[in-house]
């Protein structure tokens, strides 16, 4: 289990989090949903232990990673805004190089699937900075798959991506839950979060304002206009 | 032996990286013969000068010669937030500071080859008779200088003047590891008077040791916000 405990953050005086709790398990997919501002980049870097907070515990399966943050960046892939990719290494030596960091065996084999599951195969030669955005976010999101994590964190993963792609790695976030992977995205499209995932996290101004399963959160009060009728049964 | 490997693998990147772009080397060595071309106009061709002047002379480029480094060494890491993108992995923070530091050592060491080779032909000295001892004085005054230039850039590289700032934060603490390298080094050409041609080595070695060792163990704090 992946979960905080009254976590807040700070940036100067300015509070981008404000005592956030909630927690999620393997099998389950949840998507944070809020305006521009409303911490979801912050809470989602501080899971993947790139940001510290300021206080409160991130804690992964009841230890605290800020001590003990190996497990959990073992079973953590995270896509971030920023694609952490080497213009000047391939495609194929991005995924290598940080495979390679995770220490994973049968590394060629798991970058031909994570190239396959990302249509990236026929451009694995390219260097990562003659990429499009669209195709160094596939890079970025096969090198989060690389190595097979069972909690999956993306910000904004839909971004940059043309129409079959966004349909495939759809497919591929679907079928999470169902792998016994945990699943946590943000997204500004309300309707695709509902579409792919169980439970909304619903953040304003640093705080959660919902917490729980799609179909019955309070949608006028949380203030989202939903384009038809909830698609997720939750 | 899983450590080596990561070690080897993030020092073997930054040179594929570097054999890819050409930059930091080549950047490198440039500025740094700039300065010992430069400072040869200063020069009188008296051996006592150049003598007294070239290990300050010397020490002075490889110290700038090494900024441009340091700061080309975290250009790439910046880029796309790559080193953010090693942090991920379960990794301990002191083996990325050990790869980088190897690869900057490395870089820096060839553009000090580079570097002395010209000063022999510029200043016609010959650096033959005391080369071991030079040797030395140049690994572990190098050794401390890449240290310390590879956690200072890694904290400057989060900043907005990064290149400002490595050279304001690395140059107060650095002057250390210069003052005694330019003192030995100079001592060791003037075929050592006090007669102990290895208390200067021990004294560079000394504190390149201790900055490193201190460089290794805090890296895992700059990495954090």
């Amino acid at each position: 289990m992946l979960e905080t405990r009254n976590l807040t953050k700070f940036f100067g005086d300015l509070a981008a989090l404000k005592e956030v709790s909630f927690g999620i398990t393997r099998g389950q997919s949840a998507f944070l949903y809020g305006p521009n501002g409303a911490g979801k980049t912050t809470l989602l870097r501080m899971l993947a232990s790139l940001a510290r907070p300021s206080s409160g515990q991130v804690l992964f399966d009841g230890r605290d990673i800020e001590r003990d943050g190996t497990k959990a960046k073992a079973a953590i892939g995270f896509v971030s805004h920023t694609t952490f990719l080497y213009g000047e290494l391939t495609v194929r030596e991005n995924l290598k190089f940080f495979g390679s960091l995770f220490g994973l065996s049968g590394l060629e084999k798991k970058i031909d699937a994570a190239l396959e599951m990302f249509d990236m195969r026929e451009r694995s030669a390219v260097f990562a900075r003659d990429l499009s955005r669209g195709l160094q976010q596939r890079t970025s999101l096969a090198r989060a798959f690389l190595h097979d994590p069972d909690f999956v964190l993306l910000d904004e993963p839909f971004t940059g991506l043309d129409t079959q792609s966004v349909k495939k790695l759809e497919e591929l976030l679907r079928r999470l839950p169902q792998q016994g992977k945990a699943l946590l995205f943000s997204t500004h499209d309300f309707e695709q979060g509902a579409a792919l995932a169980e439970r909304l996290i619903a953040l304003k101004a640093g705080r959660v304002r919902y917490n729980g399963r799609l179909a019955a959160a309070p949608f006028e009060s949380l203030g989202i206009v939903r384009a038809a009728g909830p698609k997720a049964d939750g | 032996m899983a450590s080596l490997k990561i070690i080897w693998n993030i020092f073997a990147k930054d040179l594929r990286v570097e054999w890819r772009n050409r930059e930091t080397l080549a950047s490198m060595c440039v500025f740094g013969l700039l300065i010992i071309f430069l400072f040869n106009f200063a020069f009188e061709g008296a051996r006592e000068e150049t003598l007294r002047l070239l290990p300050a002379v010397l020490w002075v480029a490889i110290a700038f010669a090494g900024v441009l480094g340091f700061n080309r060494s975290f250009a790439s890491e910046r880029e796309n937030a790559c080193l953010e993108g090693m942090t991920l992995a379960p990794v301990d923070p002191s083996l990325i500071f050990l790869g980088k530091m190897l690869a900057n050592l490395l870089f820096l060491g060839v553009a000090e080859v580079v570097m002395v080779f010209a000063a022999s032909l510029w200043y016609n000295f010959s650096f033959l008779p005391a080369l071991g001892q030079l040797v030395l004085i140049a690994f572990f005054g190098t050794l401390g200088y890449a240290a310390l230039g590879t956690i200072f850039g890694a904290i400057a590289a989060n900043t907005r003047m990064r290149e400002v700032m490595l050279t304001v934060l690395q140059f107060p603490i650095a002057f250390w590891i210069l003052m005694l390298s330019i003192d030995s080094t100079a001592d060791a050409l003037r075929g050592n008077p006090s007669g102990d041609w290895w208390s200067g080595i021990a004294r560079v070695a000394g504190i390149s040791l201790v900055f490193t060792i201190a460089s290794f163990l805090l890296f895992e704090y700059v990495l954090e916000e």
